[in-house]
């Protein structure tokens, strides 16, 4: 990691403007490569601060429905692991400040080359990296290359997470700490606020590193409350629920870009 | 032999064999995982829970179960001579209610009263469905779409054991599906329930406590072909989907170097076409918890397996066969639906038997060795489950012989 990375300046400002940070989540290549691309691109301008993108894979078992589908929706339409990186590398010709986290699964990464994964990851211009399936005590794995490659590994926290294990999840994460609020898969009803809260007041008391909270946030009222608290609010199920039940992609596109800014604004004005 | 060189101690502490294994899973599932580690290694050390798994094993299952000369197969083939470990004989129908049981015990000792499964063939369902209502516990099994369709007796057995059967509609709605769909429930009810694997895949532990659970295969068959033969037997031939039957037969004789060990995986169509040949026909992956071989595409998106047999239609193999694969201590062969089916007629015919169609492929490759082998060669074959299940896939497939 370079001594302020761009996920580490990200997060500063949000500090000094006194506000949480909206952190999207989209599949890249739903419904297709061109109107994900057209998406992503919108992204910045309508109020993401930090952008998930979705590496679709054909097994994402901690998954609801919703980003079930949209996996399947964009390896129909022929997504792979070079347009994935590809994405990236066109929002980076227009976008040098919002970070950008690729989210997903071991498999596509190991079966790609963890080494050339992250050489051409770091090169497109990739921030951090979310994948459930390796936990702590598969780190040197993919987590502890990624950071020689400067990129941030982004972990995990669940309400399983004990006191017992949270020094070993919170070891080698970087840029931010993703704390799921609820036990289950993507897009399950999330829990009160209230639990939420002191959940991640707990987890304070051990880390420094910024808090984003996803898991089950789909208004901008839901995003507000959590904002209150959190670093960061993650919506992804409700922004994949919009392209699945739009009529054309770009008017996916639109209905994406227009609940983003409405969160952005709840987001904004939580505190 | 020395216990540096035993090819018995696997996994490492981090649940490796070899390259292939490993804790792949979600945070929220890590816990629970080292939990049952734990809880694991404590009843191993304990023999009160070996004592009830036995009595278990004895009166509810019916074991030990016989090692059966094939006469008049041998006779048939002229070769080889053929055994047969009657798994078919068990409680339920196969070798999977070893694994239940054992499971079972260690849900009740974790103080777990929700049972989750996955099933392909059904036979893994109807025997975590079988335990589930023996300790009077919650059951819900998850079941692919098209397996419910070709394996109907065993979803009625399953619901007469009043376990709730789920249809899984994603992707082919098969066992790899089912799986998914389990660990979905397993990562929301992570508190209150147990994840009965039926299979040596999966995260570390389960590769390991499904293995030692049904290793009483392999360890009855050791002591009947003494006591019978007065010597080990010459080649071990078990089917793979996942691979525990096998793994039960196999493990025991790791060590015994002059014993061969043939596991045979689903060849479906052809390895040049659609199967389910994880070995043969894929490359390594990280799938549902375990590094292992994959079926799976250039890009790392796991491909749909093909199977006449539910059981073996799912695209990876259990963690230590991969690695028995990568050291050649086991050889795997692929044989096709088509001569599963003529492996399954064979049963029927020479021996009386009507064997289930994963145990059909095993008997398929005998069908081609044994002529190849001496007359003192002894080949065991393990009968890991029985056929009446598979009527309506067989039927179909022999409508022409069936109408004469």
């Amino acid at each position: 990691m370079t001594a302020t990375s761009r996920m580490e300046r990200r997060f500063a400002a949000l500090k000094a403007d006194n506000r949480a940070g909206l952190v999207t989540f989209t599949t890249a290549g739903d419904p297709d490569y061109t109107h994900s691309l057209n998406t992503l691109l919108g992204l910045p301008a309508a109020g993401a601060d930090v952008i998930e993108l979705g590496m679709p894979f054909t097994d994402p078992m901690a998954d609801g429905a919703a980003i079930q589908l949209g996996s399947q929706r964009a390896l129909a339409n022929g997504q792979n692991m070079v347009k994935t990186l590809q994405m990236v590398r066109e929002l980076r010709k227009q976008d040098q400040d919002t970070p950008l986290v690729l989210m997903g699964y071991y498999n596509p990464i190991y079966r790609y080359g963890v080494e050339a994964f992250l050489e051409e990851a770091a090169e497109a211009g990739v921030d951090g990296l979310i994948v459930v399936d390796l936990p702590p005590e598969h780190d040197d794995e993919l987590c502890v290359p990624a950071a020689q490659a400067g990129i941030h590994f982004i972990r995990l926290a669940t309400p399983t997470t004990d006191a017992k294990r949270l020094p070993g999840v919170l070891a080698n994460t970087s840029g931010f700490l993703y704390y799921v609020s609820s036990t289950g898969v993507t897009g399950a009803a999330a829990p009160t606020p209230e639990k939420v809260q002191a959940e991640v007041e707990a987890i304070r008391a051990h880390t420094d590193i910024p808090i984003g909270v996803g898991f089950g946030i789909r208004t901008p009222e839901q995003a507000a409350r959590i904002a209150r608290f959190a670093d960061g609010v993650v919506v992804g199920s409700a922004l994949v629920d919009r392209i699945a039940a739009a009529e054309t992609p770009e008017a996916g596109t639109a209905s994406v870009l227009s609940l983003v800014s409405e969160l952005a604004e709840a987001v904004r004005n939580a505190r | 032999m020395s216990t540096e060189t035993s090819l018995r101690q696997g996994p490492d502490a981090s649940g490796f064999f070899g390259r292939f294994g490993g804790r792949f899973v979600a945070e929220t599932l890590m816990p629970l995982i080292l939990e049952l580690q734990d809880e694991y290694e404590r009843a191993k050390q304990d023999p009160a829970f070996h004592a009830e798994l036995e009595k278990l094993q004895k009166d509810f299952v019916g074991r030990e179960t016989p090692l059966y000369l094939a006469e008049r197969l041998t006779e048939a083939l002229g070769g080889a001579k053929i055994y047969l470990k009657r798994e078919d004989l068990n409680h339920t129908g196969a070798h999977k209610i070893n694994n239940c049981l054992g499971q079972i015990l260690l849900a009740k000792r974790m103080g777990k009263k929700r049972i989750i499964a996955e099933t392909g063939a059904g036979m893994h369902g109807v025997a975590t469905a079988t335990v589930a209502a023996r300790f009077g516990m919650e059951c819900v099994i998850y079941m692919g779409s098209t397996d419910i369709h070709r394996q109907q007796p065993n979803v009625q057995r399953m619901k007469l054991l009043g376990a709730k059967v789920i249809p899984v509609t994603s992707g082919t709605g098969t066992l790899k599906d089912a799986m998914n769909e389990a660990l979905r429930d397993w990562v929301t009810n992570v508190d209150s329930t147990f994840y009965i694997i039926g299979t040596v895949a999966g995260p570390h532990p389960y590769p390991a406590l499904v293995r030692d659970f049904q290793s009483v295969i392999g360890d009855e068959t050791r002591q009947q072909m003494l006591d019978k033969e007065g010597r080990l037997p010459d080649t071990l031939v078990a089917c793979i989907g996942g691979g525990s039957n096998a793994m039960g037969l196999f493990h025991p004789f790791l060590d015994d170097t002059d014993v061969k060990m043939i596991g045979v995986e689903a060849g479906g169509e052809g390895l040049d076409k659609r199967h389910a040949a994880s070995l043969k026909g894929g490359e390594p992956g990280v799938l549902h918890g375990n590094r292992t071989f994959l079926l799976q595409s250039d890009d790392g998106q796991i491909q749909d397996a093909h199977s006449i047999s539910a059981g073996l239609d799912y695209p990876g193999i259990g963690p230590e066969h991969a690695w028995l694969h990568d050291i050649k201590r086991v050889e795997y062969v692929a044989v096709t639906d088509e001569e599963a089916l003529d492996g399954f007629k064979a049963l029927c015919k020479y021996e009386g038997i009507i064997p289930a169609l994963e145990t059909s492929h095993a008997i398929a490759h005998v069908l081609k060795l044994a002529p190849t082998l001496p007359k003192d060669h002894l080949v065991v074959i393990n009968l890991s489950g029985r056929g009446d299940k598979d009527m309506v896939t067989v039927t179909e497939h022999l409508a022409d012989e069936l109408a004469e």
